[in-house]
Order: C-alpha cells, then structure tokens, then sequence
C-alpha cells in the first residue's frame, strides 16, 4: 500500500511541474503589455522601466517561470497589482469561502445522488425511475448560472426569505445570517454533481444487482440487507471516485456561481483578476486551484486502492 | 465524462455493418423522445438560419422608452430588455450565436481529436505515450477553469471563446478514440491487412476509421450540451461575445439587475439554452441506446 | 506486361530441393509487467526453434494453447519482430535479401474464423482486393481477381461479391479468408487454427478445398493446430511445440506410430479413445501446464514427465535425430550421450 502512495507520488510531480508550466503560460499567451494596467498612461519610459523590472517582465521568459517557480514554492506568489495586497494573502481569504461552499454543494449532491440513484437502480424499471432519471437529465442539461438566477427570481425577489447576494457581513461564521446566504448558492452548485451522482449509482446499481454474484447471494439465502451491504461494498470505489471528481469540479468551476451570487469565493476573485488584467492575482488564483484539483485527484486514486484491491496491482 | 467514455467503448466493436446503420436510424426513428427533441432541435435551428428572413423586429433596435416591458405586451409577445429591444427577435437571432459557439468548437474537437486519438492508438509506442500524456496534462485542470483561464488570457470574444472551447474538448475526444482504435487494433483483420503490405495510413484509412468514428461520433454529440452551457456561461462572464450582439449567454448577464423588474423576461434566455441543452442530451442518449444493440 | 503477371506468384529461385521456408534460430520475448509485488518477468514465447518446410508439402505445428504456435506464425509472417533467428524463403534471408513488403508476396495467412477476422464495413470482394490493390493493381483489376478468387474458392461472386460478413456462415466466412490469402498470389500459405472455429461437416469441406487449392496452384503449407485428428489428415510432416521449443518433429506417420517424446506420447494418448474394448482410464499426462513466465530448468517438461531423471532436470535436451528418416525429438531418451538410464546407442521399440 505505501508502495503505491510512493508510486502515485512520484508519478505526480510531473504533472504538477506542468501544471505550473501551463498556468505561467496562460498568462503570458494574453495579448499585450501585462504594465498597461498597472501604469498610468502618460508614465514615462523610466517608470515604465522601473516597474517592469520590478515585476520581473523584463527578463526571458524561461527565466522568469524559475523565478515564478522558486518564490511559489517558497510561498510567495507575487502582489495583486489592483489590490497592492499579496497574492497569498487574497486568495487564501477567498479560498475558505469556496471551500465551504463547495464542500455543502458536494454534500447535498451527494447525499442526494446517492438516494435517488440507489431508488432508481433497485427499482430498475418503474416509475420512481423514470422520475429520477429525468430529474437527473435535467440537472446535468441545466445551466447552472441561470438556475441560480431563477432561484434568486423566486426566493428573493418573489418571495423574499433568502438573501440574493453576499456570503453575510463580516468574516464567515456558522450563524442563521450567514448560512441563509448560503442555501441558493450551495443548492444550485449542487444540482450537476446531484444529477452525476444519480446517474452513475442509478447504472451500478442496476449493473451489480444484475450480476451473477447478487444471485448467487440470494441462492445463499442472504437476508437484503446483507445483499445490500456487498453491492454497496462494490459500489464504493466508483461513487468514491465520481464524488472526488465533483468536488474537484466545483472547486475549479465554481467561478459562476459565485458571480450569480456575489460570493467572495476564488471564483469571484478570478473574475474580478481577469477584468482587472491583474496577472500575479490570476496566475496565483488559477495556479491554486489546479493544484487542489490534482491534490484532490491524487487523494481519490489512493482512497479507491485502498478500498479495492484490483486497483493496487494494477 | 470518463462513466460514459467506458459504455461507448464497449459498444466499439461493430459486429454487423450494412444495415446497421439503417437499423439505428430506425430504432432512432422509433423512439418518441429522441424524435421530439430531434423536432425542437430542427426548429429552433430552422429558426437560427432563417432569423433575418421571418419578419421579426430588429434585434439592435431599442427604445428607452420600452425597456423591460413584460411577456404578452402588444407588439412584444416576449417582452422587451433592458434597451427596449424585442425579446422574441433578439432570442431567435440569438441562436446563431449560441449555436455556433455550441457547435462549432465540439465539430473542430472531434475532428482535431479523432486525428490524434487514431493516431496514438494504432501507432501505439513512444508516440501513443507522448500524445496521452500531454492529454494527461490537461485533464489536470478542471475544464471550466480552463476555459476561462484561456479565455480570460486571451480576452473576450467569440473567436477566442471558440478557441477555448475547443481546447477543453479534444482531450476527452482524443482518449476516446484512441480506446477505440486500440480495441480495434488488436483485432485479426486488422493484422491481416498488414500482412497484405499495406501501410499504416492506408490501413488507418480503410480499416480503422470506418469501424471507429461511430463511437466516437456519438460520445462527441454528448459533449454538444455542455458545450453549449460552457459557451453560454464564457459570454455570462463577459468573455464571450460583445454586446450588442444577440447571443443567449451576453444576454443572461446584461439581464442579471433586470431580475428585480421583470424577472421573467430576464429568464427567457436561459430557458433557451436549456431547451437546447437537454435536448441535445436526450438526443445522445437515444443515439446510444440506438447503437448499443445487444441480440 | 499486364497487371495481372504483377501478381502471378513468385518465381522458384533454389529448385525442388531447396527448402521453401527455413526458420533458425527463432526466438521472441515478451516483457510482463510486474506488479508492485510481483516481479516483472518475461514469457519466452517462442525459443530457439528451427524447422524447415519443403516444397509443396503440408507442415503442421501442434500443440497445446500458448505454446507458441502462433507467435512463431506472425514472426514467420513478419507481424512481429522476432528478437533472434533467422528466416529464409526459397534461400533468401529476409532481411538483407528479402524486404517485408517482398515477403508478404510471397507468405500469406488464414486466420481463424471469428468476427473479427473479417473487416465488418467492407464487402466481400473490397475485402480480397484491398492486396492487390496495395501492391498496385488497379480497382478494376483487383475487383475482378476477387471474383476469379470467389469462383476458385466456391462460391458465386454475382451472390457473394457484394455481401458483408454478418451476412456469411462460418464456412463461407472461412473461405473469404482462403481467397483473401490467395489474392496476393503467395507461394507459401500460413493456416492458424483455420478450421478450428467451424462445425465439423464444415471442416471437412474447407479442408478439402484447401488440398484441392494446393495442388491446383502449386502451394505450400503451414498447417497450425491443436485437433491432432485434423493435422494428422492434412500434413505431411508434423513439428510438436511445447513452452515455445520444438520437441519432436518428423514425417506425422511415423509421430503417429513411434512418438519418442513423453510429451507427444501424452498428446496422442489423450485423444479420447473411440474403442469400447480399449477404454482411456486414466489421464495420460499428469500436473498443471507450468508457469510460462518461470519455465522449469533444464528440459521444459520434466515436471509431468513420467520418464524424469536428475539429468532432465539439469541440462535441456536438444533436437536429436531418431534414426528413422527426418524424425527427431527433444529428450534425453534420445541422445546416447546424456546419460538418461533409457537412453541407449540402439533403438527401443517400447512404446507406452
């Protein structure tokens, strides 16, 4: 089992040095001078100098990816040129706000998926199924972003008892105030991953119950809760994984709803880096949240050996 | 992406071919959900194409006057946005953009991706490992965040939303075909036509595409939804098309503070890219059961 | 010159005494990944095997699955690459004095029946003439060498030409693989497991139509299989492979009455007997079929040889003539000098 955390740890630096390769790159494939934003328009040529020094725009490029690198892992990404704050510093606030969000939109999905998929499968056929399946199609189909305008339409505007925008004054806490500005948007984040869910447990369900080993149980004599109890042992590393990916999706992803909403999350911080051009801001943010992704991924892939032992020798 | 790559690689290999695809198309046919969302489809593409020529308002002309009027006014069966322009106009020309950029960036992936995934699949190798991982490299990111992220760099518009878009998609198209053409490749007259001395490309041509681009047809089609909804969200975000273009994303988000006035008018474009959406997903499904046969 | 003397076979180069085929040497490996813990190893497929295959006469190569039979068939075709040895059609090393492309006009393969011996998307005459039409014939051409080809293997081309092959029995499925072979005009045609996929009625009609297409055409073949009873039908001489070395070959009546390997010996005990007074009551070879990856040291077969000595054990046997004409087995029984207790400088006539 350590073998396989070593291999998988290994095999993963790689793909982390390219993903920093990538995010350096994204940046600077943006046409123009990335100074314009921060300067002044009638700088003059020395404090353009100067600041481009500054910043580092001056050297080449392969340069300044080891300089990005090295202060990176030294836990310095860089200062937002908006903001004047450091990158760390912005994107660490907004992270735990994403994460909460993100991590109640998974739980609800999940949650969710899990029932209606699992009544789906096991009630393979019926109605209960063909209901679920269409709230899972539905789901997947929706755009989210304007599923969270509809929400906004009646539950604020309409109806008035949630708040539309905003995570609540103040820092976070797990008060009534802030949690009703979390409802809507962690209910509409967890719409896609709901449908996902739904569908991948609705069809392994449906496929190991199926299955000559669940036959073979029940010709055992096994009670269903006991049956019920191996085909979930089965299940588990696929839900497991599908869950991972989701959570990973709506940490990455999470960019529109947090505009829809207004919640200070990452996403709404890449945002406002994008419009703002204010590259150190969106080379950290985006840099960030790939790496929770692969994080993310990397933790999945060692939880499913550990549960399935197929996976281990592979 | 990757529960549904798996089913479609298992219908890869085709055991019958001439009335095959007769028989899909009739099963097609045959399926009441897959025929009504084929119809909706027709006709709001119809609508798309035909928009100039229907006899609607101009969709760029507005009046202050008449902003945010509600649906069922005289005159504006749709209401009026927020610049007085006819909704009903502006969401039928808006589905030429939307469309396009739903559309277009899915059709460059398959082509792009199938070309790479035969190509990694049947040379195998050094050349398979070097496509597949770079393809690894991608699926690193999350796809939105990639979207936006090149978007973002590259600056708004519709052609770099097009370009975006079509970089998230190759890579699930690339490892798609290349499941396929390996699953194929192994098979005996596939040797056999080597043994004729034919060349790899004459081989990839004959031999591997036909048996191939079925599946992965199919698993594009799947994607067609999603593309849609990402499009949408990069103009929703203002990385996509400029306004005053009508395009149904552009028009979600210049319609976000109109919520408070006339919330209904302010939906109208969202529910059409769900429509579009589910249909093209029901759609999919059906072609998948369609080709999925089992006797 | 017309297109069609493009593809009529190859001219003999080394005369009726010259071996058609002659295989040194062959060797092939393959990597097997290990696990995390299980140690990698390597499966020797096919290991130093030689035989040679005369001018108009029927081989066949039998053994159990995963033998080798079938890598030594692709190398001999060349869909492989063998990692030592040497292969020389009518005389010509390929390699230095035959290119791959050349080899192919001269060896060609029937495969096995299956779904997938078969392009689903092509008919059948796109099917045979795809060769000819690789090596340069024109469409018109090649389509109408297909039909020749459709006539020659039996079956009508204005019925078949235009079929796909779900729309084909086995047989005649069987029998668009012959033609396909055939279309390249070869002199040498190798058969892996070509019938063992068909009903038995069936079989007999292809492999009389195989005989019947060898002597109207002047082929030779390579017939592989594990059915003993079809191999003994159709060849003239027989090679016995086991872990991926030759162990007996020789002329297949002379296999059939005096075999000199143990492991021959069990082959053909094993055939379940067809005589009521003659009942098979115990099964004639004992042990499970030993790991590929780790074979056992010395002779392969020691392990489920009922004749094994310690000197089976410590050195591998080599292929040793028995005396009587062409035949020679792999065994220590064999060879007057390995120091077997049943080996002898004259022959024995024991036969178990």
């Amino acid at each position: 089992m350590l073998a396989y955390v070593a291999k998988r740890l290994v095999l993963v630096a790689p793909v982390v040095l390219a993903v920093a390769l990538v995010c350096f790159l994204l940046v600077h494939i943006a046409p123009g001078d990335p100074l314009v934003s921060v300067l002044p328009p009638d700088a003059s040529a020395e404090l353009a100098e100067q600041m481009r020094r500054a910043y580092g725009f001056d050297r080449p490029l392969p340069v300044q990816f080891a300089m990005w690198v090295w202060n990176a892992l030294h836990g310095n990404l860089g200062t937002s040129i908006a903001t004047g704050r450091s990158v760390v510093e912005e994107v660490s606030r907004a992270v735990g706000n994403t994460l909460r969000l993100a991590c109640v939109a998974a739980f609800l999905g999940f949650v969710f998926g899990l029932l209606f998929g699992f009544l789906a499968g096991y009630f393979r056929g019926g109605v209960i199924d063909r209901l679920v399946t269409t709230i899972a199609i539905t789901g997947v189909s929706m755009p989210h972003y304007w599923l969270g305008m509809v929400l906004v339409i009646i539950f604020s505007v309409q109806l008035g008892w949630l708040p539309a925008v905003g995570a609540g004054p103040g820092g976070w806490a797990w008060d009534w105030e802030h949690v009703t500005h979390m409802i809507l948007p962690a209910v509409t984040m967890s719409v896609i991953p709901m449908g996902l869910v739904t569908r991948t447990v609705r069809a392994l369900v449906g496929d190991l119950l199926s299955q000559e080993f669940v036959l073979a149980l029940r010709a055992k004599g096994l009670s269903k809760v006991r049956i019920f109890v191996h085909v979930a042992k089965n299940a588990a590393p696929t839900i497991l994984a599908v869950l991972g990916l989701q959570l990973g999706y709506l940490f990455g992803g999470s960019i529109l709803i947090e505009t829809v909403f207004s919640w200070p999350g990452t996403g709404f911080l890449l945002n406002s880096a994008i419009f703002q051009r204010d590259l150190p801001l969106l080379q950290g943010t985006i840099l960030v949240l790939a790496l929770f992704f692969v994080l993310l991924n990397l933790v999945v892939d060692i939880l499913q050996a550990a549960i399935d032992p197929r996976i281990k020798r592979s | 992406m990757s529960a549904i790559a798996d089913d479609i690689v298992r219908v890869a290999v085709v055991e019958k071919a001439r009335g095959y695809w007769t028989d899909v198309g009739r099963r097609l046919v045959g399926d009441p959900v897959s025929v009504v969302c084929a119809g909706v489809l027709l006709l709001i593409m119809a609508g798309a194409i035909f928009a100039p020529y229907l006899g609607l308002a101009d969709p760029y002309q507005g009046s202050m006057i008449r902003r945010l009027r509600p649906l069922g006014t005289a005159g504006y069966p749709l209401g009026t946005d927020e610049l007085g322009r006819d909704m009903l106009s502006r969401l039928v020309h808006g589905g030429r953009l939307s469309l396009l950029i739903g559309l277009v960036p899915v059709g460059l992936a398959f082509v792009i991706g199938t070309t790479l995934g035969i190509i990694a699949g049947y040379v195998g190798g050094l050349l398979n490992q070097a496509i597949m991982r770079v393809v690894d490299v991608f699926y690193a990111f999350p796809a939105v965040l990639l979207a936006i992220a090149i978007s973002g760099a590259l600056g708004a518009g519709i052609v770099n939303s097009v370009l975006s878009l079509t970089i998230i998609f190759i890579p699930p198209v690339v490892r798609v075909a290349e499941s396929v053409t390996t699953s194929v490749r192994g098979l005996d007259f596939v040797d056999a036509a080597r043994a004729s001395g034919a060349g790899p490309l004459t081989i990839m041509r004959v031999h591997v595409l036909g048996n191939v681009l079925g599946p992965i047809f199919v698993y594009a089609t799947s994607l067609i939804s999603v593309c849609m909804i990402f499009g949408a969200g990069l103009s929703f975000l203002g990385l996509g098309t400029k306004p005053p273009e009508p395009e149904w994303g552009l028009m979600l988000n210049t319609l976000r503070t109109a919520i408070y006035v006339n919330p209904w008018v302010a939906a109208l474009p969202g529910v059409m890219i769900f429509t579009v959406s589910i249909c093209f997903n029901l759609l999919s499904d059906g072609m998948r059961s369609a080709m999925d046969v089992r006797d | 010159m017309s297109a069609t003397d493009a593809l009529d076979p190859v001219a003999d180069v080394g005369g009726p005494q010259q071996p058609l085929l002659a295989v040194s040497g062959l060797s092939k490996s393959f990597a097997v990944r290990g696990g995390l813990f299980r140690h990698g190893g390597v499966v020797r497929a096919v290991d130093d095997v030689s035989f040679s295959v005369d001018k108009g006469e029927v081989l066949g190569i039998v053994g159990e699955s995963g033998c080798g039979k079938s890598t030594t068939a692709r190398l001999i075709i060349g869909l492989i690459d063998p990692d030592g040895g040497e292969i020389a059609f009518d005389g010509e090393p390929v390699g230095p004095a035959l290119s791959l492309r050349e080899l192919r006009r001269r060896v060609q393969m029937v495969f096995q029946d299956s779904y997938a011996s078969l392009n689903p998307r092509l008919t059948v005459e796109d099917t045979i003439a795809f060769g000819p039409k690789v090596h340069g014939i024109t469409p018109a051409e090649a389509r109408e060498r297909a039909h020749e080809l459709l006539r020659k293997v039996g079956l009508d081309p204005a019925l078949f030409a235009g079929r796909y092959p779900h729309e084909l029995s086995g047989g005649q499925r069987q029998r668009i693989n012959i033609a396909r072979a055939l279309a390249l005009a070869p002199r040498l045609v190798i058969l892996d497991e070509a019938v063992s996929a068909l009903d038995k009625s069936v079989e007999a009609q292809v492999l009389n139509l195989l005989l019947d297409l060898k002597d109207e055409l002047g082929l030779t073949y390579v017939f592989i299989s594990h059915d003993l009873n079809v191999v003994r039908f159709i060849s003239d001489r027989v090679v016995v492979m086991y872990l991926g070395e030759v162990v007996e070959s020789g002329p297949v009546e002379s296999l059939w009455a005096d075999a000199r390997h143990p492991y021959t010996r069990a082959l053909l005990a094993a055939m379940p007997s067809l005589d009521p007074d003659r009942r098979t009551r115990e099964a004639p070879i004992a042990g499970d079929p030993p790991n590929p990856i780790n074979p056992p040291e010395g002779c392969r077969f020691h392990t489920r040889c009922p004749y094994a000595e310690p000197v089976c054990s410590a050195a591998a046997p080599k292929l040793m003539p028995t005396g009587t004409d062409r035949h020679a087995a792999a065994c220590h029984m064999v060879d007057p000098a390995s120091g077997h207790s049943k080996a002898a400088p004259l022959r024995e006539s024991e036969n178990a």
